[in-house]
């Protein structure tokens, strides 16, 4: 007994931890990997933009103006012009950046609650419990998960509080699969069986010794997965079923330029390529960050 | 090989039972009195109680969800609210156009990343490979309604060549018709309406599908297998086509099935955009209506087919890699 007290148990838990999220190599691979340079700069400005969004604006983005709708770029000051109720549109895209990280972070947050428990679970308890969790996740990965989002909303009804539940309840199972492979590797390992030896209860090995070591692939899925919430909240609200007007957003803001496809194309291509860009900076930054946890997995 | 396919089929049943079980409590999502959302509040009574007792809701739950699966197996998915007329006809009468539309936007994926992904991964790091995965990486952040008003924009609007709106005959048609007719307008109209709707799912998918050929085939050829047929003094395109691609096909094929199951998913934003008279605009339409029903059925048949593509999908990766029916 006095030889298994002087066992120091957490002591690789923290080491391996610390392994995965170290600040010195990310900051490494910031300056070495340009996928990782070129996508974090890209998520950088969004944030940026989403959070002083009242600073860089130029107009009120519900203000509405007649007078001045459906103004060419650079027109009246108005920099990217004017929509047909003559709301200034760089306005109502710096605006449109706040919900769709808001949505992004929120329903990514939620799917990552409900994903990595179950997963832990699963793949911890393993059994009939895994059993069950993963027909059931292999019943909910049937579905286009477009498709069932759609269903979801269009049962709730719209708007920001259920786009987002919808988003999150829809995208858990990829993180749960994940999770579950993770620790199905990780329960085998020698320290976690001297935790369970020294009596630790499961919660303390699930979530101090299990969970930091699965945080890399969690970190890479979860930025990957943030720009596929925010194309994922866009298409909602361009089929009318996302957020509703006047909030600023810009899938809505590119449905209702469609309109106007052919006097003013600009009211519909600034709102998309702003999504475009966004998403591309997730996607850069998951891609980056992937291959950075890959190059380490290797090395190790 | 039977014997995992019937395996396969075995597990596929709880599948079928936990969707149509899913589907089916869709229907309780909607909060409060879900006849009272769905005629709205101005509603008779007489109305209401019709409603409900259309859509069993006065029945106790675990009654309507037995009674949901006994129609299911009957093929009867109940009767539109909006239409009256059954959801099964509705669905079969949009479902082609929806097939169409995601067969031909396959095949022009296939066609674009199959050779794409090859080059880029025999010529790795060079311009080629450099400028296909900065395409495929746009393709992968790019919203497909975007891609398709950009399509819109220029096709339509400015080279004004192809319609930017409905479709024309069926391509089965309109091929028999030009065959009798001798008139080559039906085809030709028929593939215009059809090529930037199916361009605009095409592509997204062709993005995903390059990135994956890559990879495989550069897992490939770095194996041993390779090396020897070089040693030996095999032709090069040889090396390519006989040794790497075949084996790099195994993973493509899962990629394949999948994308073909997330472009019937797909079809409902592309099918938006441009009007195309399928199921994805029907499930649209429905939702705007509050005509549940058909919602439902909509959603149940989609996530059938995908259930089923992923199905054979299985099978076929275990024909191809014979291993996999071992593990």
């Amino acid at each position: 007994m006095e030889l298994f007290k002087q066992v120091k148990f957490d002591e690789p838990v923290r080491e391996k931890a610390k392994l995965a999220l170290d600040v010195k190599e990310i900051l490494y691979v910031l300056t070495k990997s340009k996928s990782v340079l070129i996508g974090g700069m890209i998520v950088f400005i969004v944030i940026f933009c989403a959070i002083f969004a009242p600073l860089i604006a130029t107009h009120d983005p519900y203000q509405m103006n007649i007078g001045d709708r459906l103004l060419k770029p650079m027109e009246h000051g108005h920099l990217l012009g004017t929509d047909q109720y003559g709301r200034d549109l760089f306005t109502r895209i710096i605006y449109g950046a706040r919900v769709s990280l808001e949505v992004g972070f929120i329903s990514v947050g939620l799917s990552l609650l409900i994903g990595v428990t179950i997963g832990l679970i699963a793949g911890y308890y393993g059994g009939w419990i895994d059993m069950i969790i993963m027909r059931f996740v292999d019943i909910v990965l049937s579905f286009p998960v477009l498709l069932l989002a759609i269903a979801l909303v269009a049962a709730l009804g719209p708007g920001i509080q259920n786009v987002i539940l919808a988003l999150g309840v829809v995208y858990w199972t990829n993180y749960a699969r994940i999770v579950r492979a993770s620790v199905l590797a990780i329960k085998e390992e020698e320290y976690i069986q001297a935790a369970k030896t020294i009596g630790s209860s499961d919660f303390r090995i699930i979530f101090y010794n299990i969970l930091p070591n699965c945080l890399a692939p969690i970190v890479v899925v979860a930025t990957l997965g943030l720009g596929v919430a925010i194309i994922a909240e866009a298409t909602l609200s361009f089929l009318g079923l996302g957020i509703q007007p006047p909030k600023a957003s810009w899938g809505w803001t590119l449905a209702f330029g469609m309109k106007f496809i052919r006097e003013t194309p600009y009211l519909s291509l600034y709102p998309g390529l702003a999504i475009m860009i966004t998403v591309l900076g997730f996607n850069l930054l998951g891609d980056g960050i992937r291959d950075l946890t890959d190059s380490k997995l290797k090395r190790k | 090989m039977a014997t995992y396919i019937i395996k396969r089929l075995f597990q596929f049943i709880p599948v079928l039972l936990g969707i149509s079980i899913l589907v089916f409590f869709l229907l309780h999502l909607i909060p409060g009195d879900p006849a009272l959302t769905l005629l709205g509040q101005d509603a008779s009574k007489e109305d209401l109680a019709r409603l409900r007792n259309v859509l069993g809701l006065n029945e106790p739950l675990w009654i309507q969800l037995f009674v949901f699966l006994k129609n299911l197996l009957q093929g009867d998915l109940g009767n539109s609210i909006f239409q009256d007329v059954p959801v099964l006809n509705l669905i079969f009468d949009h479902l082609p156009a929806t097939l169409e539309l995601a067969l031909l936007s396959l095949i022009i994926a296939l066609i674009i990343s199959i050779p794409l992904g090859i080059l880029s991964a025999v010529k790795q790091f060079s311009w080629l490979d450099y400028s296909s995965m900065f395409f495929a990486q746009l393709g992968i952040s790019m919203p497909v309604f975007w891609m398709g008003l950009l399509l819109i924009i220029g096709f339509s609007v400015n080279l004004n060549v192809l319609p930017s709106f409905g479709r024309g005959d069926p391509i089965f048609e309109a091929t028999i018709d030009t065959i009798q007719t001798g008139n080559l307008y039906f085809i030709i109209d028929s593939f215009k309406h059809l090529l930037l709707p199916a361009f605009t799912l095409g592509l997204m998918s062709a993005a995903l599908i390059t990135r994956m050929v890559r990879s495989a085939m550069l897992e490939v050829l770095k194996e041993d297998y390779v090396r020897t047929a070089e040693a030996k003094g095999v032709k090069g395109y040889i090396i390519i086509l006989k040794h790497v691609f075949r084996n790099a096909l195994i993973p493509v094929v899962t990629i394949v099935g999948l994308q073909f199951g997330n472009l019937l998913g797909g079809a409902i934003v592309t099918e938006t955009v441009f009007g195309w008279p399928g199921i994805g605009r029907l499930v649209i339409t429905a939702i705007s209506q509050r005509d549940f029903p058909v919602v439902q059925g909509c959603v149940l048949i989609i996530a059938l087919l995908f259930a089923l593509i992923n199905l054979v999908v299985d099978i076929l990766y275990a024909i191809i890699n014979p291993k996999i029916q071992h593990v």
